[in-house]
């Protein structure tokens, strides 16, 4: 039990993971949520001091890995778009779920934007308007994940 | 719990440093290309992730596989058999084909084409974004993989190999924007350079003057130029031609014969080119 309380956060990244490349159809890939993005900020809001900007430099790293782009642009983009949430911890704590929702949405946005742009500088993709589907897919899957998350945290009593 | 007074360095210098590091990798990744071999160590580390997303789609397959009905693998087994002859009936004629072309090509004295070692492999992840389009198959080095290696469908090129782990392997599909693949038409043998788009069913020729024959429904197939991909296998076939005057060049959109939207099984190639140098210790391998 201590040592799945200990871990519980590296778990979690790691499940989001999981379903970050779950292999699914062409037609659905394009409205994947960014579920480590969205598990990070629950931790992020949640426990500032146990999860913030080296966690989502760390789990970029790992995204980068799997994902096959050049080594640094997720993690890039993670920190980045972690740290806005980290320093505004305080007063995301204190919106309703929904209010949430809309700040992921927007700090999704900007996740795919520097992805974009680090990408566009790395080589000559273009930008295209179905990029932006997972916004609207995390900004919906944010409320579930937030009452899941709490849910276990404290019921492990992660502190 | 201690959240007022924050331990170690504050968030903006945390921010710094994971920006400078971030950087520093792209750099020595993109640039410099440092992490060559460090990635097949760095893919083998987070290999279990991939065979855990992997799962839930083995497992839906292996139930599917125990759920069939009889009538259905009946109705498979029988409209495979049908297929099988047909295509025996082809392989007939093509064998007879392929001798022929042999005894012409020894009477030109040009090289016979050698038959090549093949190994069946299956899809693991699929990373489709509009901006990298790359599978992950499940063979790599301790199979004999190498880099740059050509990947094939039933239909025809799906790309090449551009990671090596030790027991998978990342492949580049020819849709990706980075990818480019040297072509030639069957009908007059003019040849062009075809590169990704980023969408998946879509790839287009670059550099094609106004003047250049080639029509909608034209195919074309590998050049065998560059030395990556063996010659003549199906690359696309011509969708849309624009010659619009008022462009450098003629818009030629074309469509990937290889489908490469629904992969499951592939094929990797291990050409013998008769100019390699390590040919011997190649075929010292096949045995």
């Amino acid at each position: 039990m201590i040592k799945v309380r200990h871990y519980t956060i590296a778990i979690t990244l790691l499940i989001a993971m999981v379903f970050q490349i779950i292999p699914v159809p062409v037609q659905v890939d394009l409205y994947r949520p960014d579920w480590v993005l969205i598990v990070l900020s629950y931790w992020v809001m949640a426990l500032p001091h146990r999860a913030n900007v080296g966690v989502a430099f760390t789990s970029g790293l790992a995204l980068d890995i799997l994902l096959g782009t050049a080594m640094g642009v997720h993690s890039f983009a993670l920190s980045i778009s972690i740290y806005v949430l980290a320093a505004n911890y305080q007063r995301l704590r204190n919106y309703s779920v929904w209010q949430q929702a809309v700040i992921i949405g927007v700090v999704s946005a900007l996740y795919h934007s520097l992805l974009f742009w680090l990408l566009r500088l790395l080589t000559d993709v273009t930008f295209r308007f179905e990029e932006l589907w997972p916004v609207l897919t995390s900004m919906a899957l944010w409320p579930w994940i937030f009452w899941l998350l709490r849910k276990v945290r404290r019921q492990l009593r992660i502190t | 719990m201690d959240t007022i007074f924050t331990r170690g360095p504050s968030l903006n210098i945390r921010l710094a440093l994971a920006l400078a590091m971030s950087v520093m990798l792209i750099v020595l990744d993109f640039k410099l290309d440092a992490f060559s071999t460090t990635r097949v160590f760095l893919n083998s580390l987070v290999s279990p992730v991939q065979y855990l997303a992997n799962l839930p789609g083995q497992l839906l397959n292996a139930s599917a596989q125990r759920l069939t009905s009889q009538q259905a693998l009946i109705e498979e087994n029988e409209q495979l058999t049908n297929r099988l002859l047909l295509q025996n009936e082809k392989l007939q004629r093509f064998e007879a084909l392929e001798q022929e072309n042999k005894e012409l090509r020894r009477l030109l004295d040009a090289p016979v084409r050698q038959n090549m070692r093949k190994m069946v492999a299956e899809l693991m992840a699929v990373d489709n974004t509009p901006y990298s389009q790359q599978i992950v198959i499940n063979k790599g080095a301790i199979d004999g993989v190498y880099l740059g290696q050509s990947i094939l469908d039933e239909r025809g090129i799906v790309g090449q190999v551009m990671e090596v782990g030790t027991t998978n392997s990342r492949v580049l599909l020819i849709s990706d924007v980075t990818h480019s693949i040297p072509v030639r038409s069957i009908r007059n043998n003019s040849r062009f350079i075809a590169s990704g788009s980023g969408a998946i069913d879509e790839l287009y020729l670059t550099h094609v003057a106004h003047s250049a024959d080639i029509r909608e429904g034209d195919v074309l197939v590998s050049s065998g130029l560059g030395e990556v991909f063996p010659e003549g296998y199906p690359v696309a076939e011509v969708t849309q031609v624009i010659r619009d005057e008022s462009r450098p060049f003629a818009q030629v959109t074309i469509a990937p014969q290889a489908r490469l939207n629904r992969l499951k099984y592939l094929l990797l190639l291990w050409p013998q080119t008769s100019s390699e140098p390590d040919e011997q210790a190649a075929e010292a391998t096949d045995d």
